[in-house]
């Protein structure tokens, strides 16, 4: 492996670590979003300054060829991602739907209150 | 001085974050009102599924239903917002459970004169409450970080138990966090960095009094990891500027 391969998977898996923590910290990304990121991106930084540790990983589990392991994590860790967002959004969804009617019920309330106010007052107002 | 107590607390609000606690919530009520004279009691009743926002209710409590589960931090922030636009100085969180008794917050009301957030301790020496393994370990990990960062000792940082000033109920109707943990360590962190002062006076803290708690085993044994993420988090974020007061009115 050239130097310049050495230092690229190490600058790239820093770049990946800012994104994440800078994120984080304007509140672009709350805590439990950020998590599987942040773990992927430790993992990809110790492969990147160990590479001789992919070899040996792999090699206990008994994956042939190191770098499928690398994909193999890199897809789990989508996969997970992935999972985890539509199940957030399912929730938002149903969050939503429990917010709209809340509000609907809450303006025919208000309706029916102006209605009888106006009932109350309208001798008065209306000659 | 104690004509001083009772004017304070005519200015206190008593917010009560309750999630299915209809067992414990109207005794809870009862007790704060019976204990604390003058003082207004909002229980936030945070999408229960059970009767305990009838029970608040009829047991004179004002009640803030939420449609959705927001979590404690998301009903303390509404707690919060409701006692700005309400005129009131001071809020005390207090448990719907039974576990607060209500005597401590006069305490830690008198606390507020000096400070903008005073937390009741439970391992302060007073009382019977304990817990043990990881959680407690946890505590302690996190107690000892944030001592140093307020500038205070501090042994029980996870404590819902608290009360906050003026300018501690302005912060916090802007910004108070809504992850787990985050609502009372992050909460500390926001105060200190915003300059807020914080002092712990000891208070006595009760098995609850019904119902069942919100954690279990597995919630316990990812405490730790949970907590030192929220206080990463709380650390790097920028400080946030106390919002200045609205005129009274
Ligand atoms: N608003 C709100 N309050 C909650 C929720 N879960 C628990 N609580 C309340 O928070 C307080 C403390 O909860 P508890 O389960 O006793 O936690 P513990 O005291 O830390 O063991 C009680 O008053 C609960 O009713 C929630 O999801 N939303
Ligand atoms: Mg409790």
């Amino acid at each position: 492996m050239s130097l310049a391969v050495y230092i690229l998977g190490i600058v790239a898996a820093l770049f990946t670590l800012g994104v994440v923590i800078e994120s984080l910290r304007r509140r672009h990304l709350r805590e439990r979003h950020a998590i599987w990121w942040l773990a992927a991106g430790l993992v990809a930084l110790v492969i990147g300054i160990f590479p001789n540790l992919l070899g040996i990983v792999a090699g206990w589990l008994g994956v042939t060829v190191p770098i499928n392991l690398v994909f193999f994590l890199s897809i789990a860790v989508l996969f997970l991602v992935s999972i985890q967002h539509s199940g957030e959004l399912t929730e938002l969804e149903s969050e939503t739907r429990t917010l709209a009617e809340a509000v609907a019920l809450q303006e025919l309330r208000i309706k029916e209150l102006e209605r009888s106010l106006a009932e109350a007052l309208g001798p008065k107002r209306n000659p | 001085m104690m004509g001083g107590m009772s004017a304070a607390l005519e200015r206190t609000l008593i917010v009560m974050p309750a999630f299915n606690e209809e067992e414990a919530v109207g005794a809870v009520v009862r007790e704060v009102y019976a204990t604390l004279p003058g003082v207004h009691c909002l229980v936030v009743d945070d999408g229960s599924h059970d009767d305990t926002a009838r029970r608040a209710e009829a047991a004179g409590a004002t009640v803030l239903r939420l449609p959705i589960n927001l979590g404690v931090g998301g009903a303390m922030r509404a707690g919060f917002k409701y006692a700005l636009a309400q005129g009131f100085d001071n809020v005390v969180q207090v448990d719907s459970d039974g576990q607060h008794d209500p005597a401590g917050v006069t305490e830690l009301v008198a606390g507020l004169e000096h400070h903008d957030l005073v937390l009741g301790a439970r391992f302060a020496g007073v009382g019977e409450y304990t817990v043990r393994g990881p959680r407690r370990w946890a505590m302690r990990t996190l107690s000892g970080i944030l001592s140093r960062l307020t500038g205070t000792k501090l042994t029980d940082t996870t404590s819902g138990f608290r009360a906050s000033g003026p300018r501690a109920v302005a912060l916090f109707a802007q910004h108070y966090p809504s992850e787990y943990l985050g609502d009372t360590v992050e909460s500390l962190v926001i105060a200190s960095r915003s300059k807020l002062t914080v002092a712990q006076v000891p208070v006595a803290m009760r098995p609850r009094a019904g119902g069942v708690p919100s954690h279990n085993p597995y919630k316990a044994a990812v405490y730790l990891g949970r907590a030192g993420m929220a206080l990463f988090v709380a650390l790097i974020r920028p400080p946030v500027l106390v919002p200045k007061p609205v005129a009274a009115g």
